[in-house]
């Protein structure tokens, strides 16, 4: 079976007034249809790039290199009308904050009928009952009545829900989830993400998780990709990556979650130093200067990513 | 609730700009029906009484006549209606053109944002006063001429606080949403910036309009506006300012009517701003 999305070689580069910057140096994924993709990184390390760079939505001074693989189609080479009919209709993107991804002066009804009009060229009240009951599978009480509020008459979750509900009315096959729960409590959390595997389950979606929460990953992920500047780190099976780490940075990253049974008294464990911009040409390592394992070759060389074991496996480091 | 009744909501709250609002609305309709309650006409002149009565109940003359013995009740009545007439229409152009450029210009930045707002600032720059009395010795004294250099110099206001805004609106996440469900540019812009506009558009236009009336009254008060027989508030003034020995009250009804009007207008907007202002809207 091929895969539904497949990247290969993508690369990000930004032109500013300072030179090139580098945000996202060449890699490669694979989605499998139904399958969920994990991207797990700090603040910085280009996974929200990777999101927009698959919609087709980076900023105009951005370049992209490689190939983007979708439904068997490349997308780097298609017209800009081309790709803008995909989105929403074959590919959705969900994001962080659901307090302002909608507008605050229509109805939800509208917002959702929206979608349909534009990709189906749905008549209004096909386009509204086809709302209500996304609504109803996104498991909103009393849809009907929601149709007629307005965003500011909805809770975060109720909101974040309602977004889920937009992106999946044209039916798409992948749905990117940039930090879905990020802006949302812990509780409210837990029922997104049950609700998303659950919708994954029911529509037979691919999902592609962005988040830096490696618990909200065991949770869902099947597959981990883990960045660091701009560069895949580690690469695997979420049961593996999750219980044995390879890497000495998703090793750093695990540590840090913070435990029950950390004695209150003591300061929560960080990695020490500052996330690394995607941008200085160094020689070595990029995660070398704030690794607890660093040793010489690290600042020398910089390793490769080495496929090992079984499977998809794969690790950036000189010494694993 | 929907975010126009929340709005409306906050205004009740401001009661000058509340009481403003209705005294607006009786003068409006004052200025619409008022010059049929009273016996006399616009330009008839009254040969019964004496010329330049003073106001008075017995004869009709409610605000007196005029040294020519016209009514000043009706005419401050009916050239009020022109001046509001005058400001509608003239907001109305600076409206449409305004909101449009503002919008194209913040909405596709860059190049053309840059070239489009040199524009605005070179419009700007031409002396307005200048440029109308030029245009009325090319082409001859013409009201319509008048209306339209106003309005053509009133968008530039309203396109640059549109643009401002649209730049901020522009950023904001339910505008990526649109864009990462396939919506194109023109549809952006219709469905999701421009009904965020409405309130800043609101509260320009509430400002614009007794700006409008100011100039325009500027205008017929140095004999470029409005043309005998019809009338307008500025003409009024400038015809009462040269009797105003003679015949106060030709001076002082229409000057305080137009002071009334445009206080409650710059109450409203104030009012208006009050509850737009971002830092406390949802």
């Amino acid at each position: 079976m091929s895969a539904l999305l497949e990247v290969r070689d993508l690369a990000i580069t930004y032109r500013t007034r300072q030179g090139l910057l580098p945000v996202l140096h060449p890699l490669d994924f694979t989605l499998a249809a139904g399958q969920t993709l994990g991207l797990v990184g700090e603040s910085g390390s280009g996974k929200s790039q990777i999101a927009l760079a698959l919609m087709g939505l980076l900023p105009g001074n951005a370049e992209v290199q490689g190939r983007i693989v979708f439904e068997d189609r490349e997308l780097l080479a298609l017209k800009p009308a081309e790709r803008r009919s995909l989105r929403g209709a074959r590919m959705g993107l969900i994001f962080q904050d659901p307090m302002t991804s909608l507008n605050p002066h229509l109805t939800i009804g509208l917002q959702l009928a929206e979608v349909l009009e534009l990709h189906r060229g749905a008549s209004r009240a096909t386009a509204l009952a086809a709302a209500r009951q996304m609504l109803e599978a996104v498991r909103i009480p009393q849809a009907a009545q929601r149709l007629a509020q307005y965003p500011h008459e909805l809770s975060g979750g109720q909101r974040q829900r309602v977004m889920i509900a937009m992106m999946l009315l044209a039916k798409p096959l992948l749905l990117i989830a940039d930090e879905p729960t990020t802006a949302l409590d812990v509780t409210v959390q837990a029922e997104i993400l049950k609700l998303l595997a659950q919708l994954k389950r029911e529509m037979g979606l691919s999902l592609l998780m962005i988040s830096h929460d490696l618990g909200v990953m065991a949770d869902i992920a099947d597959e981990l990709l883990v960045l660091y500047a701009g560069r895949v780190m580690e690469r695997g099976s979420a049961s593996a990556v999750l219980t044995a780490p390879s890497h000495p940075y998703t090793r750093a990253l695990l540590a840090c979650r913070p435990r029950l049974d950390t004695p209150w008294d003591q300061p929560l464990p960080t990695i020490a130093g500052l996330p690394a911009r995607a941008a200085p040409a160094m020689p070595g390592c990029v995660f070398a200067p704030r690794c607890a394992a660093v040793q010489p070759l690290c600042l020398e060389r910089p390793p490769a990513l080495r496929e090992f074991g079984h499977g998809s496996a794969a690790s950036a480091c000189h010494f694993c | 609730m929907s975010p126009v009744q929340q709005l409306w909501a906050r205004f009740l709250e401001h009661r000058a700009a509340v009481f403003a609002l209705g005294l607006l609305g009786l003068i409006v309709l004052a200025l619409f029906i008022g010059p049929a309650l009273s016996p006399h006409a616009v330009d008839s002149i009254d040969f019964d009484g004496e010329w330049a009565t003073a106001p008075s109940v017995v004869n009709a003359h409610w605000f007196g006549t005029d040294s020519l013995g016209r009514d000043v009740f009706v005419r401050a009545l009916s050239g009020g209606r022109i001046s509001l007439l005058v400001a509608f229409a003239a907001t109305f152009v600076s409206l449409l053109i305004g909101v449009s450029y503002g919008a194209i210009a913040g909405y596709f930045g860059g190049a053309l944002d840059e070239w489009m707002m040199r524009a605005v600032d070179i419009l700007y720059a031409l002396p307005f006063l200048f440029l109308v009395i030029l245009l009325m010795v090319l082409f001859g004294r013409n009201v319509v001429l008048v209306f339209v250099a106003i309005g053509a110099i009133n968008w530039l206001d309203m396109a640059r606080v549109v643009r401002g805004q649209v730049l901020a609106l522009k950023q904001r996440e339910f505008v990526l949403a649109a864009h990462t469900h396939g919506m194109g540019s023109a549809a952006i812009l219709r469905q999701h910036i421009v009904p965020n506009l409405m309130g800043v558009v609101l509260v320009t236009v509430t400002l614009t309009i007794p700006q409008v009336i100011l100039t325009e009254s500027f205008l017929s008060f140095l004999g470029l506006g409005v043309q005998e027989p019809a009338t307008s508030w500025g003409t009024l003034i400038n015809e009462g300012a040269r009797e105003m020995q003679q015949t106060p009250w030709a001076l002082l009804f229409p000057a305080g009517l137009m002071a009334l009007t445009l206080l409650c207008f710059n109450l409203v907007g104030d009012a208006l701003r009050d509850v737009l202002d971002p830092r406390d809207s949802p």
